[in-house]
């Protein structure tokens, strides 16, 4: 398609810079929230047979207020919000107390997310949220169109890309590229995320809270006495036992759930001219795009269980994602897949032609910094010690040799972990990129592009210091803001810093050629 | 291979700040003591009890005021060429920070009241990254206008977005 074609499509479609509202069927969603107190009070009259007690009566005034509370806001947002797109700015009005008017110029435009959850997705809607690149305030760092119809989400944000790349002058290029597709056989990695164990006790929680809340007590359920009564018949350590394959059953069949509606229909494509897109999700359907030209490097995470099945997970290191919790939610670049899978995708949508964050050529830290994880393991199983130690010295003895059982499992999970935590370390340059890897539980390795380092912190405990070594750590615009290379020795940290940002550091190095310290471990 | 280290900056930063820097810990470490000191004036009974306490909070709070000031103006010192701001911090946990001068966002100037009573200013230079800020504190009101100065100078002449 040439670039005339496509100036005339954008202003074709173009209803003559007219003031649009959000689609009307949001009123029916935002309606939908008072359901929540008539299902809940409904509910509580069938429990408890049709009586009422003051508790539960607070609980469910409060809840319908609430409710009307939020209906209100978003009726009242409904009515006041309008957006349109002229020649070079999309703006957006809203408010009736606070008025807000803003305007975004379309070439600052970093990126377009589509997201619907399960209520709008009934209605046909979907929410856009426009991602800019600006740094400076939180609150203006991006707009929101939360309603409107799917089909106008996406004319919407083909329109807003289309029109910023003609602003930008970029010739549009039909051509999508898929880069990965969701693989059903990856379903074997979603019970090593062990999220879902977490996930079973904050639900029973939660349900329990409630419950509580409406005064019924989920102890005095009958079919929660008789399991009760169960475990009083059966030896404790079977009843533990029994305990812990139930949650960590639970767990997975949660952590599967969880992966089906985060990443069914997953696909990370590559979009004109430059932008990757990843949308996945059954439920809430999610749609992320990021500018390639924003993305500064990759981060491999395998999160040791899945570790020990192959796996790893790829994520995005791009600026302009949000701040730290979006940025989390949104760098998402595959889930859970076959490590040689990950480094595929890594490498593709760097556009290399091998995955920078391949380990083999990664180079090791000192032999010190192993004795540092060895010495914080001891700490650590020191303190565990310590409590069954002092009660039992105190209050009751036989808790001396739960203390010594304690020390007894623990070295030996501490020393093997220290040991791996410590081969984990490394770090290398490689081509345009930073490559570190460390961690314990899970290991990270990042590959970070050399110029989007803007800037260099090197950090020293006092620890450190006596051992010779270093944390460095590269701020970037990008991701978490700074990746660390930990405990590496002055030297090599120094050298590796002049290296891959030639003449930042250089003014401020002290070179002394006699090798002064030969003891020096390595 | 060359037994490679940081120099550190040119700069030290003034004398006042050992006495800042002494105020201010007074403001963390006193109140927990004194609090105790006056249980031990009025309540006799529970003497030897207030007594431990008082000597248990007021030991460490004092070695932290005596030490802590005495020892980060030995590491703070700072340093700005044409090029990058330099800057050395912390006192038991060390840090060394360097921006470049193209990468500088916003020079801003901080004066805490208690800065203020002692005349002194900080200056903190940001960049695109969150953690890329560098902070100088403890310097003279004058000579932290001059580093402002000097620093916007430099980083408004850098083209590009900074990112």
């Amino acid at each position: 398609m040439t670039q005339q074609t496509a100036v005339d499509r954008t202003v074709a479609t173009e209803p003559a810079d007219s003031w649009q509202r959000l689609n009307a069927r949001l009123i029916l969603v935002h309606l939908s929230v008072l359901a929540a107190p008539v299902a809940s009070c409904a509910g509580t009259l069938l429990v408890s047979g049709g009586t009422l007690n003051l508790q539960a009566l607070i609980t469910l005034g409060s809840l319908a207020i609430t409710a009307l509370v939020i209906t209100g806001i978003g009726l009242m947002r409904f009515l006041t919000t309008r957006y349109r797109i002229t020649g070079e700015k999309i703006e957006l009005r809203s408010g009736l107390l606070f008025r807000s008017h803003r305007s975004v110029r379309l070439d600052r435009i970093r990126g377009v997310d589509l997201t619907a959850n399960p209520v709008h997705r009934l209605f046909g809607l979907t929410s856009v949220r426009i991602g800019t690149g600006d740094q400076t305030s939180a609150s203006s760092r991006r707009l929101s169109l939360d309603g409107v119809s799917r089909a106008q989400g996406t004319e919407l944000r083909q329109r807003l890309l289309s029109r910023r790349d003609t602003v930008r002058g970029h010739v549009a290029d039909e051509h999508d590229a898929t880069i990965a597709d969701l693989d059903w056989s990856w379903i074997r990695y979603a019970p090593l995320t062990i999220w879902g164990v977490g996930g079973v006790l904050l639900g029973v929680g939660t349900v329990y809270r409630t419950l509580h809340e409406m005064r019924i007590d989920p102890l005095e359920l009958g079919f929660v006495k008789d399991i009760e009564h169960r475990y009083g018949s059966v030896p404790l350590w079977f009843g533990i036992l029994v305990t812990v394959l139930i949650l960590v059953a639970l767990g997975m069949i949660g952590s599967t759930a969880t992966f089906t509606e985060g990443w069914y229909g997953y696909r990370l494509e590559r979009e004109d001219p430059g932008t990757l897109r990843v949308r996945r999700g059954l439920l809430v359907t999610r749609s992320v795009t990021i500018e390639e030209r924003r993305l500064r490097g990759v981060e491999l995470s395998e999160t040791m269980l899945l570790r020990w099945a192959g796996g790893a997970r790829l994520n995005a290191v791009a600026s302009g994602l949000g701040d730290r919790d979006e940025n989390r939610k949104r760098r998402m670049l595959t889930p859970p897949v076959p490590r040689a899978e990950a480094l595929r995708v890594a490498a593709d949508v760097l556009g290399e032609t091998e995955s920078p964050t391949t380990v083999t050529r990664l180079r090791p830290h000192p032999r010190v910094a192993l004795r540092r994880r060895v010495n914080r393991g001891l700490t650590v199983t020191a303190l565990i010690t310590a409590v069954p130690a002092v009660l039992g010295a105190l209050l009751w003895t036989p808790l001396l040799y739960v203390a010594a059982a304690c020390a007894v499992l623990l070295l030996p999970v501490t020393a093997t972990l220290a040991r791996d935590a410590y081969r984990t370390l490394g770090h290398a340059l490689h081509g345009r990129y930073l490559v570190t890897r460390y961690g314990t539980f899970s290991h990270r390795t990042v590959a970070l592009q050399r110029e989007a380092i803007i800037g260099w912190s090197v950090s020293r405990s006092f620890f450190q210091r006596r051992a010779g070594l270093l944390t460095l750590g590269a701020a970037t615009a990008a991701g978490d803001h700074c990746y660390k290379v930990r405990d590496v020795a002055v030297p090599d940290g120094l050298t590796l810093a002049e290296e891959a940002v030639p003449g930042l550091l250089a003014p401020f190095l002290e070179r002394q050629p006699a090798p002064r310290r030969g003891h020096r471990r390595r | 291979m060359d037994d490679v280290r940081l120099r550190p900056p040119r700069n030290r930063v003034e004398r006042r700040a050992i006495a800042w820097w002494t105020t201010q810990s007074s403001i963390f470490a006193l109140p927990l003591p004194i609090v105790f000191a006056v249980l031990y004036l009025f309540i006799p009974p529970a003497r030897t009890w207030f007594g431990w306490c008082l000597a248990a909070t007021l030991v460490p709070g004092l070695a932290y005021m005596a030490i802590m000031p005495a020892w980060r103006y030995r590491v703070h010192r700072w340093e700005t060429t044409d090029e990058a701001v330099y800057a050395a911090s912390g006192w038991l946990w060390q840090r060394w920070r360097v921006v470049p001068l193209a990468r500088v966002q916003t020079v801003d100037i901080l004066r805490g009241p208690i800065q203020q009573m002692f005349g002194l200013s900080g200056v903190t230079v940001t960049t695109a990254s969150s953690a890329g800020a560098v902070k100088i504190k403890g310097l003279d009101q004058r000579v932290a206008t001059d580093v402002v100065e000097h620093l916007t100078k430099y980083a408004q002449a850098a083209p590009g977005d900074a990112t």
